[in-house]
């Protein structure tokens, strides 16, 4: 690898700071008397407790999943703290009562928790470590009706709603780490927006880990009522440690008939230093139930961050007509690991499917695209089209391509399209005989590769997106 | 053309360079002076496109000896990026494709990139579509390459095109054209060098890398060298071109070693 393209991979992360606040940590390990003792801090109802004990009970009998192609050292499950929160007042009236410290983190992290300052109007739930700290417009949404808070205040204030919809789409023992999650979740964003409204603005959740050997374990669960429509956007960051901190996510959405649920993230978890120390592993389970007839499920994700991504965003196309869309970057730095890709379950008839995968590595990483594309006998009409594109920067790096076809219904028409280029020393050439350095050639070749995927973003995260990139990079051009 | 009142350009002295540990350029001279036209044309293997792309500073090639002067400067003090912003374009024999970057994206980069560098205006997009259409029309192209990803599916006629728009766009002072006719039908051709013979002016020169005196026929050289194991070993008027042509390389070798025996 050349230098120039060395310098430009190795760029530090700037969201590596830890913010000194007073946290209620509970002590590090999992069992019963943990999970009670969440329940209690959370004052859960007894269902709840149940619901959790249960999750317990099944992870006990599970085994870590071994077929990713990452590899990590065996993972301590009790040297790991399942609940860290920053002490501040029980019930907050308004953000003027948010300890100052936590507001001024946000700030420098670029998170809007002043509704006068919002950009473009975009309600934020801030999760900080384990609990959500605050929550921005709730107001003006509930207006029409719109439900957006944190899943335990959900739980507090609309049981029935939570405790309808909750493990539908992601059972508890749909794998090792749902179960986990299952049990030991502590927050994390609730969204119910009811028959025939059109959320009038995206609605964000921030990610924060700030504590050391602690967990994240939030839970996010989405409903789109029947004609409804909502944009959703996540992000995340942690600071900087050298030990490797867990975060393991449920994501769950359900979209009703003619619903519209466009689901975003741009992750950006501390990724470990050039030499692969430290860093976040990312195991996480989001999954959407397209239920009702013509409604359509959407997943945009950048991933950039994380020392280890095993993220699979998938949707369960069961009512007719249904559309799920899967568009993914997925980046690779140093020695960060990706094993990322999605799953398309069609059931209903005429359900439609689209993937897009962009995959660049550079590095000595490893960024593997792996994707379920799944007919079931009943899918008559489906459709599937699936394109999986791998770039890499340098010759240290790997990309890897595991598609998974299975059809059972002879009607379904499924496509597959892979390519793998490389930025090579001779591209650079032709952008530096025409007076273009090498950061900026690595940039405009990222953006055109990944084009088809930030067209789906938001635009202040495209944006955001595309700097990120070039970010990431700055270095690894060389 | 040769104009009395010209100023250098272009200065090598005895460059060698060499690739992968072996030397290709062994002791080269040449001088080119504004407006010129200069031919540099042997057969395979004598070291042609190795002299471009080390004047262009292409990585794979080391120079290990002598001294290139661009407008008077050390052209090796400058990275290729700089060489380019200081005026030094080449035409690539194999122009690269970079699949997903529009070419007006890529145009406009590179046009504002050398602009901003001689301390003239950026465009902005719509000022740049109506200034590189016009471009175009020189090169007889359709506007739909603007929003093709650069040379990607471009046949070869189209690829040198872009090249030459490119330089059309970039106003350089040293124009090095690499094989720029091979691959090219005899439209693509006329079209080509209508292109050069337009841009070509007393302020710049032109270095074209040729295999064939085919393309002379159409931008007719003011200087042919005869490049043979990394030398220069012949220079005269275009009429060396044609007798090149008929005559083919292997006189102009044996000439020289009994020129050289004869001085021994």
């Amino acid at each position: 690898m050349s230098a120039a393209l060395q310098n430009l991979v190795n760029q530090p992360y700037k969201h590596g700071f830890v913010t000194d606040i007073e946290s209620d940590v509970a002590p590090k390990g999992l069992s019963e008397q943990t999970i009670r003792l969440i329940s209690a801090k959370k004052n859960e109802p007894e269902w709840l407790l149940e619901f959790r004990l249960n999750a317990y009970r099944s992870w006990l009998k599970m085994e870590e999943p071994k077929w990713a192609n990452v590899k990590h050292p065996r993972i301590d499950f009790q040297a790991i703290s399942y609940y860290a929160a920053p002490k501040q007042k029980a019930k907050l009236k308004s953000m003027d009562e948010v300890d100052p410290e936590l507001l001024r983190t946000f700030e420098k992290l670029g998170v809007p928790m002043h509704e006068r300052a919002a950009l473009a109007g975009v309600a934020v739930d801030v999760i900080f470590d384990s609990v959500s700290v605050a929550t921005t417009y709730k107001h003006k949404l509930a207006e029409v009706g719109i439900i957006f808070c944190s899943i335990s205040e959900a739980v507090q204030h609309y049981p029935e709603l939570v405790q309808k919809y909750l493990g539908s789409v992601v059972p508890v023992g749909d794998n090792f780490y749902t179960a986990l999650n299952s049990a030991v979740f502590t927050d994390g964003s609730f969204c119910f927006i009811p028959k025939g409204v059109k959320c009038p603005m995206d609605l964000s959740t921030y990610f924060r880990i700030n504590t050391q050997d602690s967990g994240q374990f939030e839970r996010t669960l989405i409903i789109a009522e029947e004609g409804a429509s909502v944009s959703y956007l996540e992000g995340c960051t942690a600071p900087k440690f050298d030990t490797n901190q867990l975060h393991a996510a449920v994501v769950e959405l359900i979209a009703l008939d003619n619903a519209d649920i466009k689901y975003s993230t741009v992750q950006n978890w501390y990724a470990g230093d050039e030499n692969g120390v430290g860093g976040i592993y990312n195991f996480v389970t989001k999954r959407g139930l397209a239920k009702g007839v013509n409604s359509r499920i959407s997943w945009t994700q950048v991933e950039t961050g994380s020392a280890i991504t095993w993220k699979y965003p998938s949707c369960v196309l069961l009512g007719e007509n249904s559309v799920g869309e899967f568009y993914s970057v997925a980046l690779t730095n140093h020695h960060q690991q990706a094993d990322t890709g999605t799953k398309m379950i069609h059931i209903g008839k005429n359900t439609r499917s689209t993937i897009v995968s962009k995959g660049i590595s550079a590095g000595h990483s490893s960024n593997s695209y792996r994707g379920l594309v799944k007919v079931t006998p009943a899918a008559a009409g489906a459709r599937n089209y699936s394109q999986c594109d791998s770039m890499l920067i340098g010759d240290q790096c790997s990309a890897n391509t595991f598609p998974y076809i299975q059809v059972r219904n002879n009607s379904a028409v499924v496509e597959h399209e892979a390519s793998t280029s490389k930025i090579g020393e001779d591209q650079l050439f032709y952008f530096a005989q025409r007076g273009i350095g090498a950061e900026a050639a690595v940039s405009m070749i990222i953006n055109g590769f990944c084009k088809d995927v930030f067209q789906q973003l938001p635009l202040e995260f495209a944006v955001e997106a595309t700097n990120l990139l070039s970010f990431k990079l700055e270095g690894s051009i060389g | 053309m040769i104009y009395r009142d010209s100023k250098t350009i272009l200065e090598v002295r005895g460059l060698r360079a060499s690739v992968d540990g072996v030397e290709i350029l062994k002791g080269l001279d040449l001088t080119v002076k504004s407006g010129e036209v200069h031919a540099i044309m042997g057969p395979n293997g004598s070291g042609k496109s190795t002299f471009s792309k080390v004047l262009a500073g292409h990585s794979a090639y080391e120079v290990t000896g002598g001294s290139v002067l661009f407008e008077g400067r050390n052209l090796f003090e400058l990275v290729p990026e700089e060489r380019a912003r200081a005026g030094v374009f080449l035409a690539f024999q194999y122009p690269i494709e970079i699949p997903g970057v529009a070419n007006s994206q890529f145009l406009r980069l590179t046009y504002n990139t050398v602009q901003a560098q001689r301390g003239r205006d950026e465009l902005d997009p719509l000022e740049f579509d109506d200034f590189v259409r016009e471009k175009m029309k020189l090169l007889e192209m359709n506007p739909d390459f603007l929003e093709r990803s650069v040379n990607e599916g471009f046949s070869g006629g189209e690829k040198k095109r872009n090249e030459i728009l490119q330089m059309a766009l970039l106003e350089p002072r040293l124009a090095i054209l690499d094989e720029t006719d091979s691959g090219l039908d005899i439209d693509a051709l006329r079209i080509v060098s209508n292109g050069v013979n337009h841009l070509a002016n007393k302020d710049n020169a032109m270095v074209l890398v040729t295999h064939y005196q085919r393309l002379l026929n159409y931008i007719v050289p003011d200087y042919v060298h005869v490049m043979e194991a990394g030398r220069i070993i012949k220079t005269g008027g275009k009429e060396l071109a044609l007798e090149l042509e008929t005559r083919g390389y292997d006189w102009v070798s044996a000439e020289r070693k009994a020129a050289m025996e004869v001085a021994a």
